[in-house]
């Protein structure tokens, strides 16, 4: 087999030591992603780092804003009492990804990390830029169901996977980073990448940082929410298209508005237009609509993933629906 | 079989063991020395190795050989001219992407996957082609008849029919993906005896392949094979990999395991193929059916051909004067189709059964009235009686359970919010079997009955069904009773396919059970016990520990005097998001029309298991293929979407539960196939009527509810 050295730590210190050390390191967390593109041959890390036992599975309230360590398993965050209170959002993000046993081993930290679900990056017989750059893009003019509508670039159309990020991202969340100098804050939205000439970075994380956790402030957003996941079966399926919508009223106005899509762009997508649009304005269908149409500026299909064109306006209009019957 | 754990009649015989993990699988035999084979695959689609280089997997740890086609060990009927095609090892052609070019055998799992991934095979390319809908239109591509024609009356008498459809139905590649992943244990001794344990549908089929293709006894070969975790089919033949596995032990002298990987189930044990069919329907306004005409294209490989029985459920099922069908097969660069659950008559039924209803709503006709009008008395292809067809009840009960007055014939009529709501209804049609089988039964002194006979059970509880036979017949509780099946040294069966074994080695079963009794009247008689002594006490009297009787049985002249089918019904009530083109099946409704049900609970198993594999046809399952290369782009369980439990609502299974007078002794007919025939145009058909939109491309994905 390949031999691989496994490490195990339990500080962030060491942690991070251990990953500066040596250009081939990986960390492990749940490993229900890097484990599977480690059998794939997509990956063959020298070392795995596990950070299981590294204390950061804490979630707390701090002012105004809720802590959630990186190594907080994604069940333990769903089903957190506070999380459920103040951010709902999150929570059924969570509940829409992958499936019980899965979340219960998979981490916030892991969740961020993990790769496209991209065809072509997983066979390695297969071109793909992102897996290895300069050998073209298969989904391009391929199978391209699942794969970009926003923001694509000429080298990738692959998607960013997962759900939790893009309740995260609607939630103004930021990313605790640490390296072996200190830490750094960076907001959520700036973490993911879009391909450009560069796909086979997803995020920019630094190669001497690991992420130790998140903040999300507390808002007004936990009565008028919904995340929709739009899918191919009714569970355990990536997302053809996502939306993660929360708003606040106040005399039936909105005053603050949440919007980002998943399953459309290789980060997760917010719909900064569509908000501000929608400020100010009535929750009412037709408001929703035209909320949804300004969502779609610069939208482009590779025949395979066309539908989605009309798939997301319709999910936009769709979960604020449903944000809105949320009483 | 380990100590039979039934409790009560609705049990499982091997239900105990099953949940508790002690039902072993022919992977989990530990053999002494065994040894592990990994499979290095092609890369290309169509051509030749040109080189392989095995040096580095030879010095990589722990390897102890590697096979191909450079060392080929010997397989006598590959040595000659006149072997199957793709004789493993035995040619440097490439026939499709994804086949076994190699074997690494290692002592353990792992250094034989690393030492196959470092096999690097050199080819001379040559042009391919893996899309089904291409070959079809291109002239040069071949086409050869699958089947021959069949005419009755006027041929496209719809053509000029009062009312008239023409439609295309499309149903992709999908792949039968059982939980259990293939391969097999071969265990080579010296003096040609081998050893294996396998997963196949039939043991007996597998000991002969494997006699013919090495060419020794068929005395030689014992096949094991318990337990299988589901075959749908794909264990109905015995694969290259398996003979691979074989001539590896044979050339190493030691047991060799091979276990393929997810993605290798998408290339090397077969699949559903993909077809393209037409339908013509005609009718006369009063809605009776004027002519059928159903040509259907079949994809198959290039190194076998592949046929099923796709238009026969048009030949019989609806009277109507004027049929005509043919069966086209289209040869692409992929692995050979097999039979997957329901197989042809699945496809085909999806074309018939969609095409039914669309006709139905052509004459505004509610397509429940217009299926009993034109419910045919007898069959019009054999001109022979029906056994038995009860398929008028079943419609009525179906109608009962899901509400069908609550339907509206005009498609979108109920709605709530995005959501639309629809009702569906089809019908399944498949070959009452039976075949030959024998069985021995032992009776014995201490009270208890053991049953022997070399069939399989892939999942649908033929221990279970054959205990609940003999029980009834000897009355002997069913904890005194036991089957032993999965042994190729035990009295020969057919394979576990085609809905037949409870028809087949169920009817051995009841002719020994009815031998073992008459043995015991003539005992008890010559002993001047009374006739009705129960058997335990007349063997003491006779100082006999046990009597042991084998029968071999089959059909005998009722087969040519009756045409024998089972049926399903089908009704489903969906909803449909119009906004995100989702489906979700709110309900469903089987009705099962196949004789007596000799066994409540694996009958029911069996019909919830053909609902939920027909909603995977309906809803998520494809397998895709990019054809600039030739692979598959989904092969794992993450993108090939099998339903999952939040897709399966309730379901209501019912039975007509009648005996066939003439099918089998039982009266019981088969009943595998038919929990899945047809479900997937019940479900086209419920999203119509909820929607207006008529899907013919299967699967029906949010996209095409969307387009
Ligand atoms: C079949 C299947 C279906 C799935 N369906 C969904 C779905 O529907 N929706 C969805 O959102 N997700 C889905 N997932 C993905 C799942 O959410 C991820 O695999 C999971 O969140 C990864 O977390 P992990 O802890 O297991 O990460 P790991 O596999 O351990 O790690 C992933 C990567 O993150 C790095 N990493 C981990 N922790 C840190 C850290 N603290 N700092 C820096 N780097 C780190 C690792 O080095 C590695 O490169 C699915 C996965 C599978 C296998």
């Amino acid at each position: 087999m390949i031999n691989f050295q496994y490490l195990r730590t339990t500080t962030v210190k060491s942690a991070i030591a251990l990953l500066v050390k040596d250009k081939n390191a990986k960390f492990l967390a749940g490993g229900t992603n890097l484990i599977d593109l480690m059998k794939r041959g997509v990956t063959a890390p020298e070392k795995l780092i596990d950070i299981n036992h590294v204390p950061l599975k804490e979630i707390k309230q701090v002012g105004n804003k809720i802590y959630i360590g990186a190594l907080t398993s994604n069940t333990a965050v769903a089903d957190h009492a506070l999380v459920k209170e103040k951010l709902p959002l999150l929570s059924w993000a969570l509940q829409a990804g992958a499936s019980a046993q899965l979340r219960n081993v998979a981490t916030v930290g892991g969740n961020m990390m993990q790769r496209t679900r991209c065809g072509y990056f997983y066979d390695t017989e297969m071109p793909c830029n992102k897996r290895q750059p300069g050998t073209g893009c298969g989904a391009m003019e391929g199978f391209n169901r699942m794969h970009a509508i926003f923001g694509t670039s000429d080298q990738c159309i692959a998607v960013h996977p997962s759900d939790m990020c893009i309740a995260l991202v609607a939630l103004d969340a930021e990313v605790i980073l640490a390296n072996a100098k200190g830490e750094r804050k960076i907001p959520f939205k700036e973490f993911h990448r879009l391909a450009g000439d560069t796909p086979q970075l997803d995020n920019n994380l630094k190669a001497d940082e690991m992420i130790t956790g998140l903040e999300i402030p507390i808002n007004n957003l936990a009565k008028n929410y919904h995340y929709l996941k739009v899918r191919d079966r009714a569970s355990y399926a990536f997302a053809l298209v996502s939306v993660a919508a929360a708003f606040e009223t106040v005399d039936n106005k909105i005053i603050d508005v949440r919007l980002a899509m998943g399953g459309v762009a290789h980060k997760p997508w917010r719909l900064t237009a569509s908000e501000l649009f929608l400020k100010g304005k009535e929750a009412s269908l037709t408001n929703f609509e035209q909320a949804a149409q300004l969502a779609m500026k610069d939208a482009k299909g590779f025949g395979g993933n066309d539908f989605k064109l009309k798939l997301a306006p319709n999910t936009i209009i769709e979960a604020l629906n449903l944000a809105k019957s949320k009483a | 079989m380990e100590k039979n754990m039934l409790k009560d009649e609705n049990d499982r015989v091997d239900g105990f063991l099953k949940v508790t993990g002690k039902a072993k699988y022919f992977a989990e035999y530990e053999l002494p020395g065994l040894t592990y084979g990994v499979l290095v695959t092609s890369t290309i689609t169509k051509g030749k190795i040109t080189s392989l280089d095995t040096k580095s997997a030879e010095k990589a740890p722990g390897v102890i050989a590697v096979i191909s086609h450079l060392n080929k060990p010997s397989a006598a009927a590959y040595e000659q001219e006149s072997g199957p095609q793709m004789k493993i090892f035995y040619t440097d052609k490439i026939f499709y992407n994804g086949q076994p070019i190699a074997i690494v055998v290692a002592n353990t799992f792992e250094r034989a996957t690393y030492a196959a991934s470092l096999v690097k095979a050199t080819y001379a390319n040559e042009t391919f082609n893996t899309d089904f809908e291409k070959a079809l239109k291109d002239p040069k591509a071949k086409k050869l008849q699958g089947q021959a024609d069949y005419k009755r009356g006027e041929e496209n008498a719809y053509k000029t029919a009062e009312v008239k459809l023409e439609e295309r139905y499309f149903l992709p590649i999908e792949t039968h993906n059982p939980m259990e992943l293939h391969g097999i244990i071969a265990d080579w001794r010296p003096n040609n005896q081998l050893t294996v344990y396998a997963k196949t549908q039939g043991v007996k089929a597998t000991q002969g392949t494997i006699a013919n293709v090495f060419k020794i006894p068929m005395e030689n070969i014992q096949v094991n094979s318990e337990f299988v975790g589901g075959g749908f089919g794909m264990a109905l033949r015995t694969w290259p990999l398996e003979i691979a596995t074989v001539m590896a032990s044979k050339h190493i002298g030691k047991p060799v395991k091979v276990v393929i990987t997810r993605m290798q189930m998408f290339t090397m044990v077969g699949n559903r193929p993909a077809a393209i069919q037409t339908i013509g329907l005609g009718a006369n306004k009063d809605g009776k059916l004027t002519g059928i005409t159903h040509r259907a294209y079949g994809e198959t490989s290039t190194y076998e051909n592949f046929t099923e029985g796709v238009v026969n459920m048009a030949k019989f099922m609806y009277q109507c004067d004027n049929v005509n069908t043919s069966y086209v097969i289209v040869p692409v660069d992929l692995g050979v189709p097999i039979w997957m659950r329901g197989p042809g008559e699945a496809t085909g039924a999806f074309a018939l059964e969609s095409a039914i209803d669309e006709m139905a709503h052509a004459l505004d006709m509610d397509p429940l009235d217009f299926r009993i009008k034109n419910d045919p008395e007898t069959d019009q292809q054999k001109n022979k009686p029906f056994s038995s067809k009860n398929i008028k009840e079943a419609y009525k009960i179906g109608a009962d359970k899901i509400g069908w007055r609550n339907r509206k014939n005009k498609p979108g009529s109920l709605l709530e919010g995005p959501w639309q709501t629809g009702y569906g209804v089809s019908v399944g049609v498949f070959n009452a079997n039976r075949g030959k089988a024998s069985v021995k039964g032992i009776l014995k002194a201490d009270g208890s009955l053991l049953l022997q006979s070399a069939t399989s059970d892939i999942g649908p509880g033929t221990g279970t069904g054959m205990t609940l036979i003999a029980n009834k017949l000897m009355n002997i509780p069913v904890n005194k009773i036991t089957f032993e099946l999965g042994d190729s040294s035990l009295p020969p069966a057919p394979s576990q396919g085609g809905s037949a074994t409870l028809s087949t080695v169920g009817s051995a079963v009841n002719d020994v059970c009815v031998a073992l009794k008459s043995t015991i009247a003539e005992l008890a008689a010559n002993s001047n016990m009374d006739a009705t002594s129960n058997f335990v006490d007349v063997l003491k009297k006779n100082n006999l520990p046990q009597i042991e009787i084998t029968k071999e049985s089959q059909s005998g002249k009722e087969k040519d005097s009756y045409s024998m089918y089972s049926f399903s019904i089908h009704f489903v009530q969906v909803k449909v998001n119009s906004l995100t083109g989702v489906v979700k099946i709110n309900k469903i409704v089987s009705v099962g029309d196949s004789g007596t049900i000799v066994s409540p609970k694996t009958a029911r198993s069996q019909m919830v298991g053909g609902a939920v594999g027909g909603i995977g046809m309906a809803l998520t399952e494809e397998s895709i293929i990019d054809h600039r290369y030739g692979r598959y782009i989904n092969n794992n369980f993450a993108d090939y979407h099998v339903p999952v439990n939040a897709d399966v609502p309730e379901i209501d299974v019912n039975f007509i539960n009648k005996p066939d007078p003439y099918i089998n002794p039982m009266g019981a007919k088969g009943m595998g196939e038919i929990a899945l025939i047809g479900f997937s145009a019940a479900v086209a058909n419920a999203v119509f009527n909820a929607t207006g939109k008529r899907i013919r491309t299967l699967p029906i994905t949010p996209d095409k509810i969307l387009a």
